[in-house]
């Protein structure tokens, strides 16, 4: 069990502080306004987890803090706090993405990892080379240093035999032992953060299980934050502290795990919550799903965007304005139900 | 039970490798080695397996995809006489392949994307029932409506759809020969969690209404106790266990299908595994599968010298078929 410190939600100083962050996305079709919105704390050495489905924003939001969303996406509004190891603050928001001082921050400061490893490791090179080199990149080293640093990592994550793995090419290694060397090669700098984007997703079930393992070992021994992007509520449970559940670009509700698992808000966090088939749970003739799909990114609902799949709906007052993260009992929820001005309406 | 519509016997898929200077064959793959199950009318038997261990190859055997090495297929419809898979010849399959039909993982790629809605169904049904025009609009209608699609969609093509939209449409695709056995390979793998759930009360609903079988081939284990009544666990090729899905969930006897499960994350914080225990070692090995020992020896917590030396049995434990060596005693 991972030691329980209690919740903070606004603690003073949370590593990373995300408000009003907006990335759109301006396509030929339109403004896909991807991020729209997010208010996100990252505490010191706490794991959060974002849950979310596919189009939800969460991976282009991760992107975002690091500054590397692809063209037509950029920022148009917010700002990315990130309190450094000396105190000072920056708005990661505000660099430009090609600036000295955001890519003195990645990789040694903040790092990232993939879900799909053979796509973030270069092909043609040697896994041990890619990680020296990212080794050189942010600290004073010397080439044989930084080998020697680069098979220490590789033997810190599990990967058997590290001097002879040092010269593999990606390719020659299963999913599972490439998204170790992915693990090593983000935390041969020792960062502050780790953002992992599905992770796991492209596992099977018991590397799963060993990746996960190996994470929460890592964010124990570097002291590190961890930011986990996922889709399963499984893997969110846990390796979770914090939890924040993303619906259309936003943030729906936050708060810690346990909160947000077992007195969910949000309609969405609930219904989500009783659509997953659990082992050994309470046997159903039927899952409850959630109606419909998420609408299309350029036909957004006006007022708040989980109205029309939400069981809960009002008319008149969802529809009208977009409601915001406000604190309700030990989380945050986004969601008219809770707002004190319509407590006569419910 | 005596109704069985699917019997599989002793079953091998092996591929060869070849290489040298005139490709020759130098090895085999045995992705599936000596399967043997059977198949009840009306059940969902489900087939849970990680990548690489040959649930895949096993489905494609069942639809004839694959010419199988060795074994027998026995598939019965209803009020038909047998008929064996393995030696059918191409027009026997067509006539089969009425009868059992496949869902599959990827709604992206098995849908083509340059056909419209109406021939993506229907397209069997022009050559199976010599439908067209007005007919074959109407029937292709009423398939989508079965489905939960609007009509209206005939003349759409599948890029026009979402991931649960497109599964859906195979699974029209699937159903418009009124099949009697459904292979659905991991055909909510790719949905979230939401759709996946709609899909999976489809599939159910769609069960009862037009009388199906299915084999569910998976590996969410959640997913698979959810909507299968009997579960095969495979592992480098074989069925390691196969019992009643409470048994093989509740008490599970072989090794393997306890690491798997146990490595399920469970949707609760309340329920994580205690703090480092560490979870399962390894992975799948590369090499293939051995013949003289027990597959899964190199990773098992309670291998002993006769688990490396020598083939485990098939041992029945209670209800479940459990191939082990020690199966019942740990």
């Amino acid at each position: 069990m991972m030691p329980l410190t209690p919740m903070h939600t606004d603690s003073p100083e949370p590593l990373l502080r995300i408000r009003g962050l907006k990335t759109h996305f301006f396509t030929a079709d339109g403004v896909v306004k991807a991020v729209d919105g997010v208010d996100l704390d990252v505490q010191q050495s706490r794991t959060t987890c974002i849950l979310g489905e596919s189009g939800c924003g969460k991976s282009i939001m991760a992107r975002s803090i690091l500054r590397i969303v692809d063209a037509p996406g950029r920022i148009v509004d917010g700002s990315i706090i990130y309190r450094a190891a000396d105190g000072r603050t920056v708005d990661l928001a505000a660099m430009s993405p090609t600036s000295k001082a955001i890519r003195e921050i990645r990789g040694s400061d903040i790092s990232m990892i993939f879900q799909e490893p053979m796509s973030s490791l270069g092909p043609i090179q040697k896994i041990g080379k890619q990680i020296s080199e990212t080794i050189l990149l942010h600290r004073k080293m010397s080439k044989a240093e930084a080998k020697e640093a680069a098979i220490e990592m590789l033997d810190r994550v599990g990967i058997p035999n590290p001097a002879k793995r040092y010269e593999s090419y990606p390719f020659e290694l299963s999913g599972g032992m490439r998204q170790r060397a992915m693990i090593a090669m983000a935390l041969s700098c020792q960062p502050r953060m780790l953002i992992a984007d599905e992770p796991t997703t492209a596992l099977d079930v018991t590397t799963q299980a060993q990746i996960l393992d190996l994470i929460a070992d890592l964010k124990e021994e570097f002291d590190m934050s961890v930011m986990l992007i996922t889709h399963d509520l499984g893997v969110v449970a846990e390796v979770a502290e914090d939890v924040a559940v993303m619906y259309m670009g936003k943030v729906v509700e936050r708060g810690d795990v346990y909160s947000v698992f077992e007195n969910p808000k949000h309609p969405y966090t609930q219904a989500l919550l009783e659509s997953v088939p659990r082992i050994g749970g309470v046997r159903k003739a039927r899952l409850p799903a959630i109606k419909g799909m998420v609408p299309h990114p350029l036909a957004r609902p006006s007022g708040c965007s989980f109205r029309t799949r939400c069981e809960r709906y009002m008319p008149g007052i969802c529809d009208k304005t977009e409601p915001v993260l406000t604190q309700e009992g030990s989380s945050e929820v986004a969601c008219f139900l809770y707002s004190s001005e319509l407590a006569n309406v419910r | 039970m005596s109704d069985k519509i699917l019997e599989v016997n002793g079953l091998s898929m092996h591929f060869p490798l070849s290489g040298g200077a005139f490709r020759k064959s130098t090895a085999v793959v045995r992705a599936v080695e000596n399967v043997s199950f059977a198949v009840h009318r009306g059940e969902t038997f489900g087939v849970v397996g990680e990548s690489g261990s040959g649930k895949t190859t096993l489905g494609r055997c069942i639809m004839r995809i694959l010419t199988p090495t060795a074994g027998t297929i026995q598939f019965t419809g209803k009020a038909q006489e047998p008929v064996e898979l393995v030696t059918s010849d191409d027009s026997l399959l067509r006539s089969i392949w009425r009868d059992i039909r496949m869902v599959f993982q990827d709604p992206q790629s098995s849908l083509n994307p340059r056909l419209p809605v109406i021939e993506i169904v229907g397209q069997c049904l022009r050559k199976s029932e010599k439908l067209s025009g007005k007919a074959l609009a109407d029937r292709v209608s009423m398939l989508l409506t079965n489905v939960g699609l609007r009509p209206e969609i005939l003349h759409r093509y599948p890029g026009a759809f979402s991931g649960g939209q497109r599964q859906r449409l195979g699974i029209a695709r699937a159903l418009a020969t009124n099949p009697q056995l459904v292979v659905a390979d991991e055909a909510v793998s790719a949905l979230d969690v939401s759709i996946q759930a709609q899909t999976l009360n489809l599939m159910q609903d769609l069960q009862e209404q037009f009388d199906l079988t299915y084999i569910f081939i998976a590996h969410d284990l959640a997913v698979v106790e959810h909507i299968c009544d009997r579960v095969a666990v495979m592992y480098l090729g074989q069925i390691v266990e196969l019992a009643e899905k409470d048994e093989l969930f509740n008490s599970p006897k072989h090794p393997y299908t306890r690491a798997l499960l146990q490595a399920v994350p469970v949707p609760d914080p309340r329920k994580r595994p205690a703090k480092r225990v560490r979870r399962g070692s390894g992975e799948i090995p590369s090499g293939g599968l051995r013949l003289d020992a027990c597959q899964f020896a190199p990773r098992c917590p309670h291998a002993q010298d006769i688990c490396r030396n020598s083939s485990p049995p098939e041992k029945q434990v209670g209800g479940a078929a459990v191939l082990c060596h020690f199966a019942g005693d740990i």
